[in-house]
């Protein structure tokens, strides 16, 4: 097809190929993951700079509960990915019920994953962890813990809020399944993020 | 690089068809690697060691999230290098800061702030 006909045929202006054939809303997320990806990048880097530069870095976390709570948390948000995956492959298929089903799954396993970083927060802050102070060593500790973390949190909570509405607004057949997929792809990313959180902050900073 | 072999150059390219028991795979490969972050915190090794060898593992667990869960394999190959190589400079790009850590740490000269200096 000429330039002139598909002008004509789009008269809002002349439609070009999406690029790499990715569709305008999958290109769209993955810009973004690729942002995202460099704020979370440019956090951990700080972090790193931080620790590296401070002489006393404490190493507080003990294996109950701390690491045996990121476990589960670890557990949980990658088997939320295959969820997600699932729920997307399903709704590519063309089965409405499947698919709006292991988004609802996907959603409480990210309820949970929320949930149980909460309790863990509040049990660090009980131990006097806070923004700008903790007992074990230099006050950075608890800022790059609680920035880090907090802003993975923030993630989780939005993806939560994101699968619920593209979930339910999928079923009711207001969308389809591409929004799906690119919901679906926001989760990933946020579990892929988790994969770097953990060892950097946690395991790290294991006490021995 | 050659496209895989469901691409059309004018669709969408992931479909999305894999089998259930390739996801299955993935997602165990990717439990036992996060699985394995956490015996490596618990080494003899020194810290530098721990952290070379949890992020040598991280970055195979992102790129096998990377490449099947999010399908990015199942995309044109330029499109898989456009994010690869374009992420990949973000991110080294961020790394120019090491070197003034490492300065500060060791404290060499014009590393510290000079507090109370006029200039």
């Amino acid at each position: 097809m000429s330039q002139a006909d598909m002008a004509m045929h789009h008269p809002g202006g002349v439609m070009t190929e999406p690029a790499f054939a990715v569709p305008a809303r999958k290109m769209a997320i993955w810009l973004f993951i690729i942002a995202d990806a460099a704020t979370f990048a440019a956090c951990l880097v700080a972090y790193g700079f931080l620790r590296n530069g401070s002489p006393s870095w404490p190493a507080p976390f003990k294996f109950s509960p701390t690491v045996i709570n990121a476990m589960v948390m670890t557990f949980i948000l990658i088997t939320s990915s295959l969820t997600m995956l699932l729920g997307v492959r399903a709704g590519k298929a063309g089965d409405r019920a499947a698919a709006f089903r292991f988004t609802v799954i996907t959603a409480v396993a990210g309820i949970v994953f929320a949930l149980l970083h909460l309790r863990e927060w509040m049990g660090m802050i009980h131990e006097g962890v806070t923004l700008f102070h903790n007992p074990w060593g230099t006050g950075l500790f608890g800022a790059s813990f609680f920035s880090i973390t907090g802003l993975h949190l923030t993630h989780v909570v939005g993806g939560v809020v994101a699968l619920l509405v593209v979930g339910g607004r999928y079923k009711a057949g207001r969308m389809d399944a591409d929004h799906l997929e690119v919901v679906g792809l926001y989760w990933h990313f946020v579990d892929l993020v988790w994969m770097f959180v953990v060892p950097f902050v946690y395991l790290l900073n294991v006490s021995r | 690089m050659v496209d895989a072999p469901d691409v059309l150059q004018t669709e969408p390219a992931a479909q999305y068809t894999d089998s259930l028991g390739k996801y299955i795979v993935i997602y165990l490969c990717i439990l036992a690697l996060a699985g394995v972050q956490f015996v490596f915190a618990y080494s003899g090794v020194h810290a530098g060691g721990r952290f070379a060898r949890m992020f040598l593992v991280a970055l195979a667990e992102a790129g096998l999230a990377l490449l099947f869960f999010m399908h990015l394999w199942a995309e044109k190959r330029g499109f898989l290098l456009f994010v690869l190589v374009f992420t990949g400079f973000v991110l080294a790009a961020m790394q120019y800061g090491w070197t003034d850590s490492n300065r500060m740490e060791r404290g060499v000269p014009n590393s510290q702030p000079q507090i109370g200096t006029v200039r």
